[in-house]
């Protein structure tokens, strides 16, 4: 074999390599959560109550829940509205959004135990609402912000001209041209980015601990401290001993990733099957 | 009216718009004038250099946990890096379409998993894997460092794989006709051509790397002391912070939310290096 041979068969099988590496934690990482967390799943941890006999993941459940949708009642219409002022109403080149762009990147980057120090500080010190899932909400909807005005904006860029200057043409206002034309158009690519924050508020751990705190029951109000599953799955690791739970809870925590993902994929396929038809 | 309306809509999107910056703006002013105070009372070069954290003598310093951090970010990118690029590669140039279809979505889950997963599965399996094999408690930089090598691949592979693509065909087609083989052209004219991008590729993992906190905690052992070796234990700025946020009060509580400004500023600086990476690519 020639040295050339040699040589473009060792890059090959160090592509192959990596790839493979790559796979296989992914693989591994996945069955070993679900060989280990199926037989630890029973009904017991889906009771309403937790306590120290009975360490029921029900009410993080509950709470996630609770405050996936309050983080998005906060964070959505925020970052939608950024994203239609960006690709709607901006001039490209103003100063405000440049520092808007560059501040939406900065806050991309921080992470997420920076976030969990400024929300205690301004949330739960400052304002005075202790521990609890309101602190914790307002924390992540800074978080998701820049994630749902990125992808808003890039729908928003993804609609035609076309449509915009129909309506136009027709008479309509550019309000009435956002909310009527140009936002329907472009609720795939809004969808698919609201999922991917479900996904990051569902796996925040760092900044939920001293904001939304750890208390394992289901808060009578949403001044009140509780733990989404996230925090309960650190909480038992802290605790210790607790194993069979932990599984259960990581296995739960990995199957609603994988649903998520799995949702957002099929909405971004339905998208590419729309702007197809638009061509 | 509804020219009122139009301009009243316009000035409620321009508000929307502008929390991102109130947001930045509202970090820097309650960390720093949190962390800031506390260090000029510590004393900026006792705090950034000093060896010894004992928060109950009231000695605060955090340079173990700065180079804790330094370390498992090192460890991360040796890890993360050439396996992440060469996986791009192979996503970019080598994969045949069906394997594709079905290894995008899998690299799209290894970035959602949540990262106490990662670390509980770290606690489990890589952990008592290094107590059995090299020995030590098992709580050690190298599980953290492969621990967070894992966990920045997506990020590595992802934007290597599009930085990659976007390279023009004819680079590719160019050394082909030169007589390089498939291999030889994607590894010598196309990757060269892509570096820029993996550059940046890099930085985000090195950001993501020194940012994580849960995983780390979970993996590191969390010893407040000098990183001295693979097999022994150490502690990170995220770790302290989240280790000990909980009971702290007064001045240890500052330290420990200057422990977050120092590392604010470590992201600041490499969103910095990111984003000047990004203005010359576009040139």
């Amino acid at each position: 074999m020639s040295r050339a041979k040699l040589q473009s068969l060792i890059l090959r099988l160090a592509a192959y390599a990596a790839i493979a590496l790559t796979a296989a934690a992914l693989v591994f990482i996945v069955a070993y959560i679900i060989i280990k967390g199926l037989p630890n799943i029973t009904p017991s941890l889906f009771s309403l109550k937790y306590n120290s006999e009975n360490l029921s993941m029900f009410p993080a459940i509950i709470n996630t829940i609770t405050m996936t949708l309050l983080t998005l009642l906060i964070a959505a219409p925020l970052g939608i509205g950024a994203a239609i002022y960006l690709a709607e109403y901006s001039k490209r080149s103003s100063t405000i959004v440049r520092l808007i762009r560059t501040t939406a990147e900065t806050l991309t980057g921080i992470p997420s135990i920076i976030y969990g120090l400024f929300g205690y500080l301004m949330f739960v010190i400052f304002l005075g609402w202790s521990y609890s899932m309101l602190a914790g909400a307002f924390t992540l909807s800074i978080m998701i912000l820049p994630v749902i005005m990125r992808t808003t904006e890039e729908a928003l860029n993804s609609v035609p001209d076309i449509y915009r200057e129909g309506s136009f043409g027709l008479g309509a206002g550019k309000l009435r041209t956002v909310f009527r034309i140009v936002l329907p158009s472009a609720v795939p690519g809004i969808l698919a980015g609201i999922v991917l924050s479900v996904g990051r508020v569902v796996g925040e751990t760092a900044a939920l601990i001293y904001t939304a705190g750890t208390v394992a029951q289901i808060p009578g109000n949403l001044l009140s401290s509780g733990r989404t599953m996230s925090i309960h799955l650190y909480a038992l690791w802290q605790e210790g001993l607790h194993t069979g739970q932990s599984y259960a809870t990581a296995l739960v925590l990995l199957a609603v990733v994988i649903g998520l993902n799995a949702l957002s994929s099929f909405i971004a396929r339905r998208l590419n099957g729309l702007s197809g038809e638009r061509k | 009216m509804i020219k009122l309306k139009e301009e009243l809509m316009r000035a409620v999107f321009l508000i929307c718009a502008c929390v991102s910056v109130l947001a930045v703006a509202l970090i820097c002013v309650f960390l720093f004038s949190s962390g800031l105070p506390a260090m000029a009372q510590i004393g900026f070069s006792a705090f950034l250099t000093g060896r010894v954290w004992k928060p109950t003598n009231d000695i605060y310093g955090i340079f173990p946990m700065i180079l804790g951090s330094l370390c498992v970010t090192a460890g991360a990118l040796a890890i993360g890096v050439p396996t992440g690029i060469l996986s791009a590669v192979f996503m970019a140039k080598f994969c045949p379409k069906r394997l594709y279809r079905l290894l995008k979505p899998g690299i799209n889950l290894l970035a959602g998993i949540p990262s106490v997963v990662y670390g509980f599965f770290g606690l489990m399996v890589i952990v008592p894997f290094i107590r059995n094999t090299l020995g030590g408690s098992g709580s050690s930089m190298l599980a953290a460092c492969l621990v967070l090598g894992i966990m920045i691949l997506p990020t590595v592979i992802g934007v290597s794989e599009a930085s990659i693509r976007a390279v023009p065909e004819s680079y590719y087609e160019g050394s082909l006709a030169l007589g390089a083989s498939h291999e030889r052209s994607v590894f010598f004219a196309v990757l060269p051509a892509a570096k820029q991008g993996i550059f940046a590729a890099v930085i985000l993992g090195v950001g993501r790397a020194i940012g994580e906190t849960m995983a780390v905690v979970m993996v590191a052992g969390n010893q407040a002391v000098m990183p001295s070796g693979l097999l022994k234990g150490l502690r990170t700025m995220t770790a302290n912070i989240v280790m000990e946020m909980g009971y702290a009060a007064d001045l240890h509580r500052q330290a420990l939310i200057a422990t977050g400004v120092v590392l604010f500023v470590f992201i600041l600086l490499i969103n910095l290096a990111f984003s000047l990476v990004k203005r010359r690519m576009n040139l």
